[in-house]
């Protein structure tokens, strides 16, 4: 691949004057620098089909410094987020833990630690060295080898095997940094055999100014493991937000993915799904709902490597204004996972002439026994929906309202915890475009 | 002066992009009437129950609508529906997303805001809601579910017919709400219908079979061929119609 190599001196000077960290944690830090080096950011605009449609250039030509840590109370944190008192909520303000803002997590049944205190807890920090950063291949990508570079603080989620955990885990990455900061947010989840839990992962942008949220995140299942994994990409329309989501599947797992957008001015989320052992479920689901100038891009793989598995991959938006999303979905299927079921679909709502949708899902198939399928439509809402609308008293503005909502509703009624689906779907009410169908 | 006349449609003529469909149609319904539209395939009969509800595709080139004394040509269709016309679906359309209560509970609000109604309260409208869905059978879960997603055939019109009865509109036309049906579901439509009917309202049936007629008895009956009105009479010219087919009319 060809790439610039023309990476800011900031970078390496910065790196320098990181805080000293545990010895494991350096070597993995220094592994990134190394790959970012030699990597640097995908810019090239040739042979770069992972990136075809996201230009980062802005992003590359911005010297980002690592963001200060800034003081809030409690309150005007629970006014920007989603916050609910039988979760464990975690607040990390411009990258870094706020244990005064978060919940007490000591006490529960898991083992929730920042990596910020990892060397306080070694029984944790023994199990998690080897494996974080096991899940990413930091070679081919730039921006997760930048964050492997300044890994220094974010969440680590132990489940013990058996263990069913039923309070959501509410990871909350506020961003409130001064003129070209960059924090780089690391979430690292291991579920136990037969273990259950759910957890959230909130991008939220308080910041005005130009910035950067760079965020790594890797979640492990063990055999017979259930994680329902959310994720809210709100960030300010001056912020850009490049996440990896990285997920091994092993034997009979489920793993359920919603993940929702709203707002930055480049948002990227690449999530691949390694279906690593036999009878792995995983059902991706997300909606993006864009407008202005924004961007958003969503880049999901998933893997079948072992036999009878089965992924669900669902995802929709409604564009609007000049806005532009990417959908690219790559389902493989090896020549070992016989007996795959696999479906993907990506539907859009163009609600103006100027905005656009890249959606390109793709499917490889090596093995010959499996059951796949899979879709993209863009459009608008045919007439004979509006008329029966219509023909029903309600006026063109309401049969709207109630169809765009109709439309993003199927992935919210999805979530699974109701207080969750509730919070969502009020937000979402909130959020979607005035807006009235031609008729 | 008051009239008893529910609906007038005089000369009417309705083309689709270069076809004619209606040739001069005339009819005219009265208040407390039932009316039976029948006609072979292709003569026209959608077409009139479309163009009276406003359903957008068709060029009406002459004639006139007069509904309740007022012409309503130049409204749009949820205009029409707010003063009390009601279209019950051939192909009633599935809502993905759209939950029925949210759906019923706009439309009704709509229609009561029209004639000068305060909005009804979440429990006023639950209530009404659960005797409608009785008359009709329907699953106690119909509330929670997306309009129409998923239903049956026969799932899909009774709840047309839950809605006419929710709405309680002034002229219903009914477009071969008895097709697709067995024999149960028939029978639960019919009643829904005929419970709705009072002297102040009135109804236009649109059927290819004479057996909906078995059940929902109308006045008159006519018989639509190629655009215009060939043949009315009572309720025995659907029984004559039946056993001749419509050769003998042509």
């Amino acid at each position: 691949m060809v790439l610039t190599k023309n990476i800011s001196n900031t970078y390496q000077v910065d790196f320098k004057k990181l805080p000293i960290v545990p010895h494991w944690l350096q070597e993995i830090r220094n592994t990134g620098m190394q790959d970012f080096l030699n990597v640097g950011f995908p810019t090239a605009r040739k042979g770069n089909e992972k990136w075809k449609y996201t230009n980062v250039s802005p992003i590359a030509g911005i010297d980002f410094r690592l963001s200060e840590n800034e003081t809030f109370n409690l309150k005007e944190i629970k006014e920007k987020i989603f916050w609910d008192e039988k979760w464990i909520n975690l607040i990390f303000i411009n990258g870094q833990f706020n244990s005064y803002l978060s919940d007490e997590i000591d006490k529960e049944p898991i083992s929730i630690v920042p990596i910020s205190a990892l060397s306080n807890n070694l029984d944790i920090a023994q199990n998690i060295e080897d494996q974080l950063g096991s899940l990413i291949d930091l070679s081919d990508e730039g921006f997760a080898a930048l964050n492997t570079a300044f890994v220094s603080d974010g969440i680590t989620i132990t489940i013990p095997e058996n263990t069913m955990y039923d309070k959501l885990i509410n990871v909350v990455f506020f961003n409130s940094g001064g003129l070209n900061a960059v924090s780089h947010p690391r979430v690292f989840v291991n579920a136990g055999s037969n273990s259950s839990t759910s957890i959230m992962e909130t991008y939220l942008g308080g910041s005005q100014n130009i910035s950067l949220t760079n965020s790594v995140s890797e979640i492990i299942l063990n055999e017979g493991a259930i994680v329902n994994h959310y994720r809210l990409l709100d960030e300010s329309s001056t912020t850009y937000d490049v996440g990896y989501g990285r997920v091994k599947l092993g034997k009979k797992s489920q793993f359920m993915s919603r993940s929702f957008f709203k707002g930055a001015a480049i948002g990227r989320y690449d999530l691949n799904v390694l279906i690593d052992g036999e009878e792995a479920y995983c059902d991706l689901q997300g909606l993006y709902l864009t407008t202005g100038s924004q961007h958003m891009d969503n880049f999901i793989n998933i893997d079948h490597v072992a036999p009878n598995g089965k992924s669900n991959l669902l995802y929709k938006g409604i564009l609007d204004g000049k806005s532009r999303a990417v959908f690219g979905g790559t389902v493989v299927v090896r020549r070992e996972a016989q007996k795959t079921n696999s479906i993907q679909s990506d539907k859009n709502l163009l609600l103006s002439s100027e905005a656009e949708i890249d959606s390109k899902p793709a499917l490889y198939i090596y093995a010959d026994d499996v059951k796949c399928a899979h879709g993209a439509t863009a459009g608008n809402v045919d007439a004979e929906t509006i008329f029966y609308m219509l023909s029903r008293g309600i006026n063109i503005e309401d049969a709207s309202k109630l169809l765009l909502y109709g439309f993003a509703a199927e992935i919210i009624n999805s979530i699974a915890i109701i207080e969750l689906r509730n919070k969502f779907e009020s937000y979402f009410l909130s959020a979607l475009p005035d807006y009235k169908f031609e008729f | 002066m008051t009239s008893n006349a529910m609906l007038e449609v005089n000369n009417l003529v309705v083309s689709i992009a270069d076809t004619r469909i209606l040739n001069g149609l005339n009819l005219k319904v009265n208040k407390g009437e039932i009316h039976a539209i029948m006609g072979p395939n292709g003569s026209g009969k959608s077409t009139l129950s479309n163009v009276i509800a406003g359903k957008p595709g068709y060029i009406v080139e002459e004639g006139e609508i007069i509904y309740q004394g007022e012409n309503i040509l130049e409204y749009e269709p949820d205009v029409r529906a707010r003063k009390g016309i009601f279209l019950a679906f051939q192909y009633p359309v599935e809502l993905p997303g759209v939950r029925t209560w949210q759906f019923l509970k706009t439309s009704v609000d709509a229609i009561r805001k029209e004639n000068g109604q305060d909005e009804l309260k979440v429990r006023e409208f639950d209530k009404i809601f659960e005797e409608k869905r009785k008359l009709v059978e329907m699953a106690p879960d119909l509330i929670k579910r997306s309009v129409n997603e998923g239903f049956s055939g026969g799932e899909k019109k009774r709840n047309e017919i839950l809605q006419l009865s929710l709405l309680n509109p002034k002229l219903a036309l009914l477009d071969e709400t008895d097709s697709g049906l067995d024999i149960d579901a028939l029978r639960i439509v019919s009643e829904g219908v005929n419970e709705f009917k009072n002297s102040d309202n009135a109804i236009l049936i649109v059927t290819h079979y004479q057996r909906i007629l078995n059940y929902i008895n109308p006045d008159y009956v006519h018989v639509l061929v190629d655009g215009e009105i060939v043949k009315s009479g009572d309720s025995t010219l659907a029984l004559e119609l039946e056993e001749k087919g419509y050769e003998w009319v042509k």
